[in-house]
């Protein structure tokens, strides 16, 4: 009877299990790094899903807002002697803000003028690191304190699992609660018809700016346990490319599906771990993938292995 | 009382006026239908009143106050809902859902409850979902509730927005073509339905080429040629009246019509 309700815990405890099950099948530490990075990615990519999956809204500097979370760790213990959980939150409240800034004006015209705009931040972050190397240690990057925990140092990769397969999980739970909420409904509505959202009562304008506020402060989240993982940080993070990456999780793994921004992460952060063997085809076999995956699953992984599965089991 | 006034409104898209002084007063409680041949304005009449385009002269008043500048989501909170001639559907949702969206004022809502789940936004989910499903009863869709609304024939998908425009509990309600695309039967049902919402006190206006289903059901007709107000009356008014007849059949037609009658 009711079908989204039961698919939201289905979804959250197939996150848990999959949390929880990976490292009994990890022969070495280097596959926990591995898994922590997807599961990084992933939280990126799910807030990104919400603006995208959800609103109908493509950001194409989304990696400004990761860059601004990790070089908020970086900055805030180094320059001012900030704890470094204060800084996660900092950072994600400085990337809150300036989506607002920057989504308030552009969001009220419709077409392309998003996009652009997003693209035109994220070059800008990129380059603001890159060039104040005073603050940032320029485009060879910079250390990174590691984050303490009750006097503990939290470091090495099977720690990360497991505090970024957390923040996975917790991301998850809120995207998932999202979707199935009067907020949530009229920001998939309003992806298929403004106007008719709009007479609905829905302020578009205004969902698509807090969509976008949220998907930023996930990707600052994202951006400082990366940071805080590494250890070190360079600007590439908030690059163009990274940028691309993140989108290309979201489309890959289906757009407004929790589970495809989580497989779409894993793909994109698995593949070229997979590919070093032939580190000159790298770039050519990841991009035969993707244009395999939206040739042959046009609606993303996840969506239309449902569907199959659908058409197979009814 | 008069619940909708349109006051000299006239709209030009780059050179071309597509409408020009048209005026009129929708009494609370009634049904008001709009005619007139192919590009007569009905559609664009109709965004006009939505807040879809702003017009370059007149006024909207709604219950008495000024609307004319308000943005369409600001107009739904004051009461007004419509349906569209090209279906204006959410798709990616269920048909329930898409009747859910239209409670979207009527619920609590917010960022940050939405993302928290507390058990309140569950419990006001299983409310919308009851009133939603009320209506799709009362339209004649229970059965799509959980399908995609996609899946929906056509003459199903004018219900569904009629469904979720009627969720919004409207004090007025447009209707843009509802018997579009419909067969006889289709169009029959289509009649009983308006008339079932208009015994609920929500007046409607109409835009709808299908003549007779109009004349049978409107306590009064504007007819619109060309961007401009050709006659406004009774069903019986409008169609004895000899300049409705010649807009119609055409000039000539006309002619015709009254050498036949003499």
């Amino acid at each position: 009877m009711r079908p989204l309700l039961s698919n939201r815990w289905a979804t959250l405890v197939l996150l848990v299990a999959l949390v929880a099950a990976m490292p009994l099948a990890f022969p070495s530490s280097y596959y926990y790094r591995v898994a922590a990075l997807v599961w990084i990615s992933a939280l990126a990519a799910l807030g990104l899903n919400i603006l995208m999956g959800y609103a109908g809204q493509v950001s194409l500097g989304h990696a400004g807002f990761f860059g601004i979370g990790a070089y908020a760790v970086a900055i805030g213990p180094a320059r001012f002697a900030l704890n470094s959980w204060l800084c996660i939150v900092l950072g994600a409240l400085a990337s809150g803000a300036l989506a607002w800034l920057v989504g308030r004006p552009i969001l009220r015209l419709r077409g392309h003028y998003f996009a652009i705009a997003t693209l035109g931040f994220g070059v800008l972050v990129a380059l603001v690191l890159t060039s104040e190397s005073g603050w940032t240690g320029g485009p060879d990057g910079t250390a990174v304190a590691r984050l303490t925990f009750a006097g503990a140092r939290l470091t090495g990769a099977a720690t990360w699992y497991w505090i970024s397969g957390g923040l996975l999980i917790l991301g998850a739970g809120l995207a998932l609660n999202l979707e199935e909420s009067p907020t949530g409904r009229a920001l998939r509505a309003l992806n298929d018809s403004e106007i008719a959202a709009a007479l609905a009562g829905v302020d578009v304008a205004r969902h698509k700016l807090w969509a976008f506020v949220i998907a930023a402060v996930y990707a600052s989240v994202a951006g400082s346990a990366l940071a805080l993982f590494d250890g070190f940080i360079t600007p590439d993070t908030a690059g163009f490319l990274h940028s691309i990456e993140l989108v290309a999780m979201v489309v890959l793994g289906g757009m407004g599906s929790v589970i495809g921004s989580v497989v779409g992460a894993a793909m994109l952060v698995t593949l070229p771990q997979l590919l070093t063997v032939f580190v000159e085809y790298e770039q050519l076999v990841l991009g035969l993938v993707v244009m395999l995956v939206l040739i042959f699953l046009r609606q993303g992984i996840v969506p239309s292995l449902r569907k199959v599965l659908a058409r197979g089991f009814p | 009382m008069t619940i909708l006034a349109v006051e000299e409104v006239g709209i030009r898209f780059g050179g071309v006026i597509a409408l020009q002084a048209v005026g009129f007063s929708v009494d609370a409680g009634s049904i008001f239908s709009i005619i007139g041949p192919n590009g007569a304005g009905k559609t664009t009449l109709f965004n006009i009143i939505s807040g879809i385009y702003k017009p370059d002269d007149g006024r909207i008043l709604l219950a008495g106050e000024d609307v004319t500048e308000l943005a369409p989501h600001r107009l739904a909170a004051k009461g007004l809902a419509r349906t569209f001639q090209n279906l204006q559907i959410f798709f990616r949702l269920t048909t329930l859902e898409n009747v859910m969206v239209g409670r979207h004022l009527r619920e609590q809502r917010g960022f940050v409850r939405a993302l928290l789940g507390l058990p309140s936004v569950s419990r006001q989910n299983r409310t919308t979902r009851e009133k939603a499903r009320e209506l799709l009863a009362f339209v004649g869709l229970a059965e799509a509730a959980d399908q995609p609304a996609i899946s929906l024939p056509y003459g199903g998908l004018r219900r569904l927005e009629i469904a979720r425009a009627l969720a919004q509990e409207p004090r007025i309600l447009l209707l843009d073509e509802p018997a579009a695309g419909c067969n006889p039967v289709e169009t029959e049902a289509m009649e009983v339905l308006v008339r079932d919402i208009a015994r609920q006190g929500i007046t409607i206006v109409l835009v709808e080429h299908a003549m007779r289903f109009v004349m049978r059901i409107s306590n009064r007709v504007l007819v619109l040629d060309g961007g401009r107000k050709l006659a406004e009356g009774s069903a019986d008014e409008v169609r004895h009246n000899p300049t409705v007849a010649a807009a119609y059949l055409g000039r000539h037609g006309a002619g015709e019509a009254v050498r036949a009658r003499g």
